[in-house]
């Protein structure tokens, strides 16, 4: 562990200190990320005091310090999960070589990509959820919002760390270009359509941190297995921290469906929409819709980019070096289902070729565990609905299922036929209407609104009637 | 993929049957938009045309567009070419087609594709239609080699869209469409800089692509329809408006006969490796019409010539002779030449770019060419270029001297090579002197005799007892040479006279990239181009040639 001076304006254990030319970097780039946060980061309660987390080191006593702090004067930090010594590259064509502690040139431009992609998201999530604040349904949710985004400019700040310490001065552009496009800006928009919507009401904030940080999760999984060794140490950190996120999404939705199966128990007729709560037909579309909409985000089932990734180790799969015993994968297949004149038809696909599809389906199995849990809670609520994951052709808008149609269940079915069904499957206008409609601001200690259960337990083992944001300053 | 095993190429279309563009024309202002359907590539089934890459059937279609905007839509002053799909204006070439396609295959797919880019050029810097690029995305590799054959580019600042040329770094191979050249000797790029972004895979965006010289002009998101338009409308504004009613070209009328195919004036015959052509010439007076016979026979005459490129490998030498009255040739050349003086009529200025670009393409055939100037033939003025063009002409010389050739004004410069010269100038590069006093022999009929002999006009005069053989013997010696040395000394013996960027392109740029598609490290086992898209990454040999 290396030496952590608390007293930095840039927390951070990859001693900056030690590093003139980087810390001059850095220090140039923060007041433009202090802008960016001001002018599109939180809007409410933006210089009030917030019970957060704060990592000021990587070892069990630091990553993790919880106190009251102003958003602005965070102290975004830069942290590298400690060295594994001999770590090896973990997959591709020089699997089981040393990693690479500096960017080789053949993969430089590749690298940088990659991390330009995945930095990109950091911060057009926290801009797609400025608005929130002002309808959280408790102090406790709305203190969770904060930490996520405070957690996802710290993300930032780590890949702009990469940038500046490894790409030299296309790092640095790169760098300044992250704080000039924004999410659903008409000139300059994010990288990735996904983060390019709005995030205007708590549903969708939930299902955005259970189900698109999950795809977070994995990406970042992937690159933590990566041969070059500071992104892979990067992306170990940030994994821990990602937890904390899907944490939010997922006990969030669970406490919604809750609410639901509670109201719908209450009701004379079982609508829990009747008295103000999100009915589970409308959870389920919600699930429908943002299960498809992610999956879409792990790209092409067959992508010569993925594959060229994988052979030169710049990625590797979801746990490569701990699940896999072949890690060069050059002749092994996949069975991917495709359209073969118009019927589904199983070919057999290069393994490399189908690697973004084998990080599709571990992230897919992941979220069969949280719809699990999900339906636990609705057994102990006593209700008789589950919920499920459609199938991962449904909906899908890009890669090979895309413009053709298919039911929940998977198969092959007309246009008509998934038009006729389309307000049962997906969200309607009036779904989002009347969950646009419930979003109203609770700001008192332990209050929650009406549609959510209160959680089980408090932030860091404080009462759930802590002031988690001091609403008066 | 075996060695020519693909379905013969047609090389005409029409607009009602693009499945790739869309030409839209409104004013003085049209817009060609590129959206390549993946599933419509040339061998179906073989590769998928993502993100607006193009095969050949693609650039017959674009060819088509600006034949027709030429012909059909004088009124048009600015072409926009576009992207039709969001994101992407156009990836270039489509790399697996490359990677399965017989090495012959790539280098007429090149050679086409360049003459289509060197049709845009010409559109813009001579027949008054300006084109202009819009990238409404990212331009990588032909993608931006098309946008640099156009005489502005302009890139949507939308903080994604980048320009590159990733050939070298991603694929190990050139960008042979005139990338390189038009680089540094049309937009100007200081020759380290070029350095810099043919290296470097993802390219610049707008900000840095501007200052590098690489774009002209660049409109954020919210701005670009609005700023494409008004870009585009100060060009045409700025062009010169022409006379002269549209003229619809009609399609050609071909039919297949065993062993070949004919057209009203042109007949192909194959035997083995050498095909023979016949050209016809005029049955009537010359006429401002599409099927006038000055336009007409050149027309066939380019089709014909790239169905032996693309459909015809095995062709190494092509026979060229031609029948009928040289005088109605020369009646033909004459009002050409009148229309021109005029000076008003497009009709007349578009001709002559047809003539010579269809006679540049003959000096661009990589097969050996024979003109076999015969009795009953009509090479004369313009027709006379096509036996300048050959590498050799048999005249026959009979004993009254009938069998005669005659020159125009067009011989001396009006239908120049790339070079920029005619090929009479590039003829006697030791004696220019012949030149000037060949133009006092304007209208008379010169005899085999003195086209050989005095003025070397052509390579041998034959009489009626040697003819026969000699050019039998000539054909199977030609027949027996080895191919590829026969096209490099060709295309070096043709091209004398000083470089252009065209001369460039067709030989620099393109001998070095026909080179790299036979190396390993390009089309091995483990070549960068045979690899790329698959799980597998390139090997090469590091020694330097």
């Amino acid at each position: 562990m290396s030496h952590v001076d608390y007293s930095e304006r840039i927390p951070n254990n990859v001693n900056l200190a030690g590093d003139r030319r980087l810390l001059k970097a850095l220090e140039s780039w923060q007041p433009a990320f202090l802008d960016w946060w001001g002018g599109v980061g939180p809007q409410v309660f933006a210089k009030n005091d917030v019970y957060l987390r704060t990592a000021v080191s990587t070892d069990a006593g630091g990553w993790a310090q919880f106190g009251f702090v102003k958003m602005p004067e965070y102290r975004w930090g830069i942290f590298l999960a400690d060295p594994e010594p001999g770590r090896v590259i973990p997959g591709g064509d020089d699997a089981g070589k040393p990693v690479w502690q500096e960017v080789p040139g053949e993969h430089r431009n590749a690298l940088k990509r990659i991390i330009v992609v995945q930095a990109d998201t950091e911060p057009a999530s926290v801009e797609q959820q400025r608005q929130l604040a002002a309808t959280a349904p408790s102090l406790y949710d709305c203190r969770n919002l904060f930490q996520v985004n405070v957690e996802e400019a710290r993300h930032l700040w780590a890949m702009v760390y990469l940038l500046h310490a490894h790409f030299g001065r296309d790092g640095r552009d790169e760098a300044d270009a992250l704080l000039e496009r924004r999410s659903g800006d008409a000139d300059k928009p994010r990288i990735l359509d996904a983060f390019n919507q709005p995030c205007d009401d708590w549903l969708t904030f939930f299902c955005f941190t259970c189900f698109t940080d999950r795809d977070g999760k994995y990406q970042l999984g992937s690159l933590a297995e990566s041969a070059f060794d500071p992104l892979s140490r990067s992306c170990r950190f940030m994994l821990t921290e990602e937890a904390h996120h899907l944490f939010v999404g997922e006990t969030g939705m669970e406490r919604i469906i809750r609410r639901a199966a509670q109201l719908a128990k209450e009701d004379k007729n079982g609508d829990a929409r009747a008295l103000g709560g999100i009915d589970l037909p409308t959870i389920q579309r919600y699930v429908n819709y943002w299960f498809a909409y992610c999956l879409d985000l792990f790209g092409a089932e067959l992508s010569t980019n993925a594959a060229d990734w994988f052979g030169a180790g710049l990625k590797a799969r979801w746990r490569e070096a701990l699940d896999y015993t072949d890690h060069h994968a050059n002749v092994g297949t996949r069975t991917l289902a495709q359209l073969v004149n118009g019927a589904l038809t199983d070919t057999e696909v290069p393994l490399r070729a189908a690697m973004n599809e084998t990080l599709r389906q571990d992230y897919a199995k992941d979220l069969e565990r949280v719809v699990s849990v999900w339906n636990r809670a609705l057994e102990e609520e006593g209700s008789e609905v589950r919920l499920r994951l459609p199938n991962t052709r449904f909906f899908r808008r890009q890669g090979i299922y895309a413009g053709a149609h298919f039911n929940p269940e998977g198969a092959l079915i007309s246009a008509e036929a998934f038009e006729a069904m389309r307000a049962d499957w997906l969200p309607t206008d009036a779904d989002r209407a009347y969950v646009s409609s419930l979003m109203k601001p609770v700001y008192g200690p332990g209050q929650m609104a009406q549609w959510i259960a209160a959680p089980r337990r408090g932030i860091n083992r404080q009462p759930l009637d802590f002031a988690y944001v001091r609403t008066d300053g | 993929m075996a060695e020519y095993d693909y379905p013969p190429v047609d090389f005409e279309t029409h607009p009602s049957r693009y499945k790739h563009w869309r030409l839209e024309v409104e004013g003085a202002v049209a817009t060609l938009t590129m959206q390549v359907r993946d599933d419509g590539g040339l061998w179906p089934g073989r590769y998928e045309l993502k993100l607006n890459s193009y095969d050949l059937g693609v650039d017959v279609e674009l060819n088509d567009a600006i034949t027709r905007l030429r012909w059909e839509h004088p009124g048009v002053h600015a072409v926009v070419v576009t992207g039709g799909y969001d994101k992407v204006f156009c990836a270039g070439a489509n790399i697996r087609m490359l990677g399965m396609a017989p090495h012959a295959f790539k280098v007429n797919f090149c050679k086409y594709t360049n003459e289509t880019r060197g049709m845009i050029e010409e559109s813009s810097e001579e027949a008054g239609q300006v084109f202009i690029a819009a990238l409404n995305g990212t331009a990588s590799g032909g993608g931006y080699e098309l946008a640099l054959a156009c005489d502005k580019i302009l890139l949507i600042d939308d903080g994604n869209a980048a320009v590159s040329l990733p050939e070298v770094p991603l694929l190990g191979v050139l960008p042979g469409t005139g990338g390189l050249t038009r680089l540094t000797d049309k937009r100007k790029v200081r020759r380290d800089v070029a350095d810099v972004f043919c290296t470097k895979a993802e390219g610049f965006r707008a900000k840095d692509a501007k200052r590098m010289r690489l774009i002209d002009q660049s409109y954020p998101r919210s701005r670009w329809a609005e700023g494409v338009a008004a870009f585009a409308a100060g060009v045409a504004a700025a062009q010169p408006q022409k006379k002269g009613e549209p003229v619809i070209l009609p399609a050609l009328q071909r039919t297949e006969h065993k062993g070949g195919w004919s057209t009203p004036l042109v007949k192909v015959q194959v035997e083995g490796r050498v095909a023979s052509l016949w050209l016809k010439g005029p049955s009537a007076g010359p006429a401002r019409a599409a099927d006038t016979w000055g336009l007409q026979i050149w027309r066939e005459l380019e089709d014909a010539l790239l169905r032996l490129r693309l459909n015809h490998l095995d062709v190494g030498l092509l026979l060229l002779r031609s029948e009928g009255d040289a005088a109605a040739v020369l009646a033909h050349d004459a009002w050409l030449e009148a229309g021109l003086a005029a000076g008003e009529d497009f009709f007349f200025a578009e001709l002559r770019r047809l003539q010579t670009r269809v006679l540049r393409k003959l000096d661009n055939m990589a097969k050996s060419m024979f003109t076999l100037i015969e009795a009953g033939h009509c090479f004369a003025g313009s027709l006379f270029e096509i036996a300048l063009a050959s590498d050799r002409a048999y005249m026959f010389q009979d004993d009254d001297g009938e069998n005669s050739i005659q020159l125009s004004d067009v011989n001396f410069g009006k239908l120049p090579m790339f070079a920029g010269c005619s090929r009479l100038a590039l003829r006697y590069p030791g004696e220019p002197e012949l030149v000037t006093k060949l133009q006092g022999c304007i209208g008379e009929a010169i005899s085999a005799e003195d086209a050989m002999g005095e003025w070397g006009l052509v390579t041998a005069a034959l009489d009626d007892v040697d003819y026969d053989d000699e050019v039998r013997i000539a054909i199977e010696e030609r027949s027996s040479l080895s191919p590829d040395a026969l096209t490099g000394m060709e295309q070096n013996l043709r091209f004398g006279g000083a470089e252009t960027c065209e001369t460039k392109i067709y030989g620099r740029l393109t001998a070095w990239q026909n080179w790299i598609f036979q190396r390993p490290n390009a089309v091995g086992d483990r070549g960068a181009l045979s690899l790329y898209g698959h799980p597998e990454r390139p090997v090469f040999d590091f020694r330097r040639t």
